[in-house]
C-alpha cells in the first residue's frame, strides 16, 4: 500500500463524483426533458429509428406491455447471436475461418451477451469471428446496456410520478427508452471515447492475425481486429466481455495507465450519474445524492478492504527467500498497473456488473477475492450495472423504508406513496430470485461429479471459484474467478440459465413494483414523516444492503473465503 | 375513567394460567400454519424429535449425543410455544376485557311494547311482553324505567333520563338521554336511573356494537391489518431464503468434507429466521387494539388503528376538545336607547326553549343577575328552534317576534322586515369577537336590542398538547361554528395549527376532501347525525358514544367516554403499534448477526480447526454454541413479550430523531445483545455441566 495508491483511489472517485451531475443532468433531458439535446442531429436520427420501428413515440405501455416487449426484444436478441455463431463460417469478416461455435457454447454467448453479463465461456481469438464480435455482441453491448438504462428508468418513474401524464398506470416506452439511450448517450459517448482508446494505443483493424518472431526467436501470433469501437461500449455499457480473452489485461485492450483510469471511471459513469437523474426525477436532488452515497460508501469499503489485503504478502509465498517479501501480492496482476489500480479495477468491476478485468481474481489472497464475490454478492447494487444498479438500489431502498419505515410509527411510505403488500411481494420475489439461483446452481455443482471436475483448485478455493462463477453469472456481472473450466456442456447450459434468470426474473418484479407504485397517492412529506435524503437514511440502506446480502451468503463463503483466510493464516493452503 | 382497565397486571394469574393451556392448545399445525415462520419451527421441531427417537431407539457411533439432540428439539418446541404464549396473553387481556363487557348484558329481560303509543283498547299490562334481551329484533320498541338495565342498543324515542353508563364508561356521573337530537342513543347494558323511555332497538341479535367490539378484541373475528399482511410477506420471504441458504449449506458441506447433521442445521435454520417477531406480530396487533380499549376508545377494525398511526391532519371540534365544555353567557350589553330590562326579557324570552347550553346559561345568567325568573309560555309561544342555515333561533309570542343568534344573522333578518343594525351594535360585537367571545344579536321585530357575550374558556394544557402534535408533524384544524375573528383568538390562545370558522357540516365534509385530495389521512370526532357523512369520510372517524347511531355506525371507532380529546392518543396508539412493529423487526433481523457468530464456527470447526478465531464469544463447544443459540432465540420472545403488549414508548420528537434513536436501541442493541445473552446461556450451560 502507498499514498500514491490511495490518491490514485481518492482520485477515481472525485472524478466520478465530477461527472455525476453533468451526465445525469443530460440523462435527465434525454429521458424525462420536455427538450432533447441536440434535436437537429439526434433527433433525426431518433425520429427516423421510430419510423423504421413503426414506434409511436407518444404512447406509453403500461408496465406489463412494457415488461413484454423487453423480453420479446431480449429473446429474438438471442436467437439472432446465436445464429449469427453456428453460421460464422459461412459469413463475411472471418480472415481466420473460424468454424462455427459449437452450440452449448453458442447459446450460453449469446445469453451472456444479451443479460449484460458478458461471461465468456469461449476464448475469443480462436473462437468469434470479427462479424460476430460486431454484429453479434458489440450489438447487445448497446442493447442489454440500453435495456438496463430503461427499467432503471421505469421504476424511477414509478416511483417519483405523480400520476402519469395520460393519468392512468402507464410507465413510459419501451422503444423510445431503448432508442434513446442508445441514441443520445451510448452511441455518441462510445464513438468519441473509441478514437480516445486508438489514440492509446488500442487497436482497430480487420486485420487477420499476424505471426512474428519474439526477440527469442519463437514464433507467436497476434490477434487483430476492431478492438477499440468494442472496447468503449464494453466499459461504459458495463457489458465486460473483452476482445481478447484477458481482457482489460491485454495491452491492445487497456494499452496505458491513463486508458487504464479511463476505462474504470466510464464503468461507472453512467449508474453513477443515474442516481442523479432519479434525484431530479424525484423534485429532490438529495434523495438522488443519498443513493449515490450509500453506493460510493459500499464501494470505498470494498476497495480499502481489497487494497489492503492484496497490499499484505501472500500467504502462499511468505516466508519464501526466493520471492522478496513485503511487496504486496503481486501475483496474476499486470506490473503495468500495479496494486492500487488492479485492487480498484476488481472493486469497480464487481460493484458495478462490468466483469472486465485487469487482474487475475483467482489469484488474489483469500480475503482479497472474498471482496469481488460480495461485491457481485450484495446483488450488484453498488453502482451495480448501467441502469440495473439504480433499479437494484431502488428495490433495496423500497425494502429498508419497509423495515425501518415503520419505527417513526407511520407505514412505510417512499416520496410519499405506501409501501403496501404488493410491492412488498414483489421486492421479496427480486430478493429471493438471486440466492436462489445462486446457492441452488452452486450447490448443485459441488454435488456432482461433472461440476467438480472442471475445478482446478480442490478444497475451499475451489467453492470459491464455483460460488463465483454462479454468482457472476446471477448478477449479470461476467467477471470469472478464473481456475474453473467453464466451457463444459453443464457449465454452459447452467451458467445460461443463471444468467437468464438472474436478468429476466429480476426484472419483472422489478417492473411490476413500478407499475403498482406509479398511480399511487402522493402524501407530501411532513415532520413525521421517515426521512429518505439524509444521512442516516444512507446509513440504514447500507446495513440493510449489507445484511440481505451477507446472511444470505455468509454461510456459504465461510466454506469458501473465509475458511481459507484463516487456514491460509495457519499456512494451510488450496 | 379507566380504573378498570389498570387493574389488569401484565402478566395476571388469571390470564396467564388459560393462557399457558391455550399455548399447547395452539400447537395444532392447522392453527401454527397460519404463521408461517412458527410453522417452519414447529416442523423442524418435529423433525429434531424424529431424529431424537430414532438415536434413542436405534443408536449409532456418528450420530450427535442424544442429550444434545432432545435439548435442542425441546428448546425448539418451547420457541413455539413461547410464540404461542404471547399470542394467548394477548387474546387473555381481550378477553378479561371483553369478559367485562358481555357481563353486563346477560339475563336483561326486556319488556317488549306491542303498540306505540299505546292503544285506548290495550291495557297497560297487555302492550308489555317480556322477553329475554338477547331475543330483541331491530326496530322492536322496548319500555324501561328507572332502575332498569337498557336491554340493547338503541334509539330514545321517547322520554327524557337520566343513565349511568359507567358500565361501559367507567364514569360514574350519570348522563342525560333524550329522544330527538343528538344525544338519543343509548347502550345495552346500562341503567336508567331517573324516569322512563321508550327505546327503538336498532340492532338484531348477536350484532350489536358490543357484540362486534367482543369479537374483535377476543382475537376471534380478527383479521389481519394491510401493513400486518406486508410485514408477513417480508418475514416468509426472509424465512425461504435462509430455508434455502441452510439447505444449500448441506451438499456444499459434504463437498468440504464436512457433514452436518439434520439437528444443526434446522437449529441454525430456526435461529435464522426471524421468530421474534414471527411470534410476537399477532400479540402486538391484538395488544394494540387492546391498548386502545383500555383508553375506553372501541375500534371496529385493526385497519383502522394502523390508519391513525398515519393521519396527517386531526379535525378537532372546539367545545369540549379545545375549550372547556360550552360557552357560557357572561353580560348582556343593550343597543343605545334600550333599557337593560328590555334586552334582558326579550333575551330570556328568546333561550327559554333553547335547551343547548348556550342556551341555558343565558337563562341562568339572567337569573342570577337580574332576578329573571322563569314563566309560563307553553301554548302561548311559538319557538322558533335553531337551523344552521338561519343561525338564528327565538320564540313568536304575541306581537313580538324574538330572534337571537349570531350577529350577521339577526342582522340580515332584521334588514329583511325593514329595521336596521345600529352601528354601535356592531362595533360591540367586533370587540367581543377580538377577545375569543361569541356575541350574539338580539332582536325583537325589527329592532336590534342588544348583544349577549357568550365566553369560551380554553382548556389547560392543550397548548403543550398542539406543540407535541406539531413535533410529530402533525396539522391540528380547529372546527367551530364561530366566526373566523372569534375563532381565530381562540386559535390563537390555545395554539392550534389552523381553523375552520362558520363551519356548517358541508364546510367540513369539503375541508376532509380537500385535505385527502392532498395526499392527507384525515382525524376527526364527531357526535351529531350531521357529522356522519364526514365521520365516514375521514380515514379515521372516532364518534362518541353519546353520540347518534347514525354518527357510531359511519365512524370507525367509538369513544366510551365521549371525550374530544380522546383522539390524541388514538393516534398516539397507532403510532405506538406500527413503531412496536418496526423495532422488533429490526431486533429480529439485527440478531441474526450474533447467531452466525455462534453457529457457523460450531459447524465447521471439527473439519477447519483454523475457523476458530470466529468463535468470538469464545462459546465452550460447538453443541454448548448451537443449544445457547437456540435457547437464546427461545428465551427472547418471552423476554419481549412485555414491550410486544405494551408497546414501545411513542415520543413526539419528529421522524428523524425518532428513527435515530430506535435504530440506536433495537437496531445496534439487536446486533449487541444475543452476543452477550448466548454467552451468558453457554457460560450456565457449562456451569451445569451439560456441555
Amino acid at each position: 500500500m502507498t499514498a500514491i495508491g490511495w490518491l490514485q483511489i481518492a482520485l477515481f472517485l472525485a472524478v466520478v463524483l465530477a461527472i455525476t451531475k453533468p451526465l445525469g443532468a443530460y440523462m435527465f433531458r434525454v429521458f424525462e426533458g420536455d427538450r432533447r439535446p441536440l434535436p437537429r442531429f439526434f433527433g433525426r436520427a431518433e425520429r427516423a429509428l421510430y419510423r423504421l420501428c413503426g414506434v409511436d413515440a407518444y404512447k406509453e405501455q403500461t408496465w406489463a406491455v412494457y415488461a413484454f416487449s423487453l423480453l420479446a426484444f431480449s429473446c429474438l436478441g438471442v436467437l439472432v447471436t446465436y445464429a449469427i455463431q453456428r453460421l460464422q463460417q459461412a459469413l463475411p469478416f472471418n480472415p481466420q475461418k473460424l468454424p462455427a461455435v459449437e452450440p452449448a457454447l453458442a447459446f450460453n454467448t449469446a445469453v451472456s451477451f444479451t443479460t449484460n453479463t458478458n461471461w465468456q465461456s469461449y476464448v475469443p481469438e480462436t473462437t468469434v469471428s470479427y462479424l460476430t464480435q460486431m454484429a453479434g455482441l458489440a450489438w447487445h453491448n448497446f442493447t442489454s446496456a440500453a435495456a438496463g438504462i430503461a427499467v432503471a428508468l421505469v421504476i424511477a418513474r414509478g416511483l417519483t410520478r405523480n400520476r402519469g401524464p395520460s393519468g392512468g398506470k402507464t410507465v413510459g416506452n419501451f422503444w423510445v427508452d431503448l432508442i434513446r439511450s442508445t441514441v443520445y448517450v451510448l452511441l455518441p459517448i462510445s464513438f468519441f471515447y473509441a478514437l480516445f482508446l486508438v489514440s492509446q494505443g488500442a487497436l482497430q483493424n480487420f486485420a487477420p492475425y499476424q505471426e512474428i518472431t519474439t526477440l527469442e526467436g519463437v514464433k507467436q501470433v497476434i490477434g487483430m481486429g476492431p478492438v477499440a469501437s468494442q472496447e468503449a461500449i464494453k466499459m461504459l455499457g458495463t457489458n465486460g466481455g473483452g476482445f481478447f480473452n484477458t481482457n482489460s489485461a491485454h495491452p491492445f485492450e487497456n494499452p496505458t495507465p491513463l486508458s487504464n483510469f479511463v476505462q474504470m471511471v466510464s464503468i461507472f459513469a453512467i449508474p453513477s450519474a443515474l442516481t442523479w437523474t432519479y434525484g431530479r426525477m424525484a423534485r429532490d436532488q438529495r434523495q438522488g445524492w443519498a443513493i449515490w452515497a450509500a453506493m460510493a460508501v459500499l464501494f470505498f469499503a470494498g476497495v480499502t478492504t481489497l487494497y489492503w489485503a492484496e497490499g499484505h504478502d501472500s500467504p502462499a509465498v511468505r516466508g519464501l527467500a526466493q520471492v522478496q517479501q513485503g511487496t504486496g501480492n503481486l501475483e496474476g496482476k499486470e506490473t503495468r498497473f500495479g496494486l492500487a489500480s488492479s485492487a480498484l479495477f476488481a472493486t469497480v468491476t464487481t460493484d458495478a456488473s462490468c466483469g472486465a478485468v485487469n487482474a487475475m481474481h483467482d489469484s488474489f489472497t483469500p480475503l482479497g477475492g472474498l471482496v469481488p464475490l460480495v461485491n457481485i454478492q450484495l446483488g450488484e447494487v453498488i453502482f451495480g450495472g448501467v441502469g440495473a444498479g439504480l433499479y437494484g438500489m431502488l428495490v433495496m431502498v423500497v425494502l429498508t423504508v419497509f423495515i425501518a419505515g415503520l419505527m417513526v410509527g407511520r407505514t412505510p411510505e417512499y416520496l410519499g406513496k405506501k409501501i403496501e403488500a404488493r410491492e412488498m411481494k414483489l421486492a421479496m420475489l427480486y430478493v429471493l430470485i438471486f440466492p436462489l439461483i445462486v446457492l441452488g446452481f452452486s450447490a448443485w455443482a459441488l454435488a456432482v461429479a461433472y461440476g467438480t471436475s472442471s475445478l482446478n483448485n480442490a478444497g475451499p478455493h475451489g467453492l470459491s471459484e464455483i460460488l463465483y462463477a454462479f454468482s457472476s453469472g446471477a448478477g449479470n456481472n461476467g467477471s470469472a474467478f478464473a481456475g474453473l473450466n467453464a466451457n463444459t456442456r453443464f457449465y454452459n447450459l447452467a451458467l445460461g440459465a443463471d444468467m437468464l434468470m438472474g436478468r429476466f426474473l429480476m426484472i419483472i418484479p422489478a417492473l411490476a413494483i413500478a407499475g403498482s407504485m406509479v398511480d399511487k397517492k402522493v402524501t407530501p412529506a411532513g415532520l413525521g414523516t421517515f426521512p429518505t435524503n439524509g444521512g442516516l437514511f444512507v446509513g440504514l440502506l447500507v446495513s440493510v444492503v449489507l445484511i440481505v446480502g451477507a446472511l444470505t451468503f455468509f454461510p456459504a463463503l465461510s466454506l469458501g473465503p473465509i475458511v481459507e483466510h484463516f487456514a491460509a493464516g495457519a499456512g494451510r493452503l488450496f | 375513567m379507566a380504573s378498570r382497565a389498570k387493574q389488569l397486571s401484565l402478566f395476571e394469574p388469571s390470564i396467564v394460567r388459560p393462557a399457558i393451556l391455550a399455548s399447547f392448545k395452539k400447537l395444532a399445525p392447522q392453527l401454527v400454519a397460519k404463521n408461517p415462520v412458527m410453522f417452519v419451527v414447529e416442523i423442524g421441531s418435529l423433525l429434531t424429535t424424529a431424529i431424537w427417537l430414532r438415536d434413542v431407539i436405534s443408536p449409532s457411533p456418528n450420530a450427535a449425543p442424544t442429550w444434545f439432540t432432545l435439548s435442542v428439539s425441546l428448546w425448539l418446541w418451547f420457541t413455539v410455544l413461547f410464540a404461542n404464549f404471547a399470542e394467548a396473553v394477548a387474546e387473555g387481556r381481550g378477553k378479561a376485557q371483553a369478559d367485562a363487557l358481555r357481563r353486563m348484558r346477560q339475563d336483561t329481560m326486556a319488556r317488549k311494547v306491542r303498540y306505540w303509543p299505546p292503544r285506548e283498547d290495550v291495557p297497560g299490562i297487555a302492550n308489555e311482553d317480556i322477553i329475554p334481551a338477547t331475543r330483541l329484533k331491530k326496530g322492536d320498541l322496548v319500555l324501561v324505567d328507572a332502575g332498569q338495565v337498557i336491554p340493547g342498543d338503541g334509539e330514545v324515542i321517547e322520554g327524557v333520563a337520566s343513565v349511568d353508563e359507567s358500565a361501559i364508561t367507567g364514569e360514574s356521573a350519570p348522563v342525560i338521554r333524550e329522544s330527538g337530537g343528538d344525544r338519543s342513543a343509548v347502550t345495552g347494558g346500562t341503567k336508567v336511573l331517573s324516569d322512563r323511555i321508550v327505546i327503538r332497538i336498532t340492532v338484531d341479535p348477536g350484532e350489536s356494537f358490543l357484540d362486534r367490539m367482543i369479537g374483535l378484541v377476543e382475537g376471534a373475528s380478527r383479521q389481519k391489518t394491510p401493513n400486518e399482511i406486508a410485514l408477513h410477506i417480508l418475514l416468509v420471504g426472509l424465512t425461504v431464503v435462509f430455508l434455502f441458504a441452510c439447505v444449500t449449506l448441506v451438499p456444499m458441506g459434504l463437498y468440504s468434507g464436512v457433514h452436518l447433521g439434520a439437528t444443526a442445521i434446522v437449529a441454525l435454520l430456526v435461529c435464522l429466521i426471524p421468530t421474534t417477531i414471527g411470534g410476537l406480530l399477532s400479540a402486538i396487533g391484538i395488544a394494540g387494539m387492546d391498548r386502545l380499549l383500555r383508553k375506553n376508545v372501541l375500534a371496529t377494525s385493526g385497519r383502522a388503528v394502523e390508519a391513525a398511526g398515519d393521519v396527517d391532519t386531526l379535525l378537532l371540534d372546539k367545545t369540549g376538545t379545545i375549550t372547556l365544555g360550552n360557552r357560557m353567557a357572561t353580560e348582556i350589553i343593550p343597543a343605545p336607547g334600550v333599557r337593560m330590562e328590555d334586552l334582558a326579557d326579550a333575551a330570556q324570552l328568546a333561550s327559554l326553549a333553547d335547551e343547548t347550553p348556550e342556551g341555558r346559561s343565558i337563562v341562568v345568567l339572567l337569573k342570577e343577575r337580574y332576578q329573571l325568573r322563569g314563566r309560563e309560555t307553553k301554548g302561548i309561544a311559538h319557538f322558533i328552534p335553531f337551523s344552521a342555515q338561519t343561525r338564528m333561533s327565538g320564540c313568536d309570542l304575541g306581537e313580538r317576534s324574538v330572534r337571537k343568534g349570531a350577529v350577521d344573522a339577526v342582522g340580515d333578518h332584521v334588514k329583511s322586515v325593514g329595521g336596521e343594525m345600529p352601528p354601535e351594535i356592531v362595533q360591540a360585537a367586533w370587540k367581543i369577537g377580538d377577545g375569543g367571545g361569541t356575541p350574539l344579536a338580539v332582536s325583537d321585530g325589527a329592532k336590534v336590542l342588544g348583544l349577549i357575550h357568550l365566553k369560551d374558556v380554553v382548556k389547560g394544557g392543550i397548548a403543550e398538547r398542539f406543540a407535541r402534535f406539531r413535533a410529530m408533524g402533525i396539522r391540528t384544524v380547529m372546527i367551530t361554528g364561530d366566526n373566523p375573528r372569534t375563532a381565530a383568538a381562540i386559535a390563537r390562545e390555545s395554539g392550534v395549527d389552523d381553523f375552520l370558522a362558520e363551519a356548517t357540516p358541508e364546510a367540513k365534509m369539503k375541508l376532509i376532501k380537500e385535505e385527502q385530495g392532498k395526499g392527507k389521512l384525515v382525524a376527526m370526532t364527531g357526535d351529531g347525525t350531521n357529522d356522519a357523512p364526514a365521520l365516514a369520510q375521514a380515514d379515521v372517524g372516532v364518534a362518541m358514544n353519546t353520540g347518534t347511531q347514525a354518527a357510531k355506525e359511519a365512524g370507525n371507532m367509538v369513544d366510551l367516554d365521549s371525550d374530544p380529546t380522546k383522539l390524541l392518543e388514538v393516534v398516539e396508539v397507532g403510532k405506538q403499534l406500527l413503531m412496536t412493529r418496526g423495532t422488533l423487526t429490526t431486533f429480529s433481523i439485527a440478531n441474526d448477526v450474533a447467531k452466525y457468530f455462534a453457529i457457523l464456527p460450531a459447524l465447521f470447526v471439527g473439519v477447519f480447526p483454523e475457523l476458530a478465531p470466529l468463535n468470538v464469544m469464545k462459546l465452550a463447544s460447538p453443541n454448548s454454541a448451537i443449544l445457547s443459540a437456540v435457547v437464546f432465540n427461545a428465551i427472547i420472545i418471552i423476554l419481549l413479550i412485555p414491550l410486544a403488549l405494551r408497546g414501545v414508548r411513542y415520543r413526539p420528537l419528529g421522524a428523524a430523531a425518532l428513527l435515530r434513536r430506535s435504530l440506536l436501541i433495537y437496531g445496534v442493541g439487536g446486533v449487541i445483545a444475543p452476543f452477550i445473552g448466548i454467552k451468558i446461556i453457554d457460560l450456565g450451560l457449562a456451569a451445569i455441566g451439560l456441555v
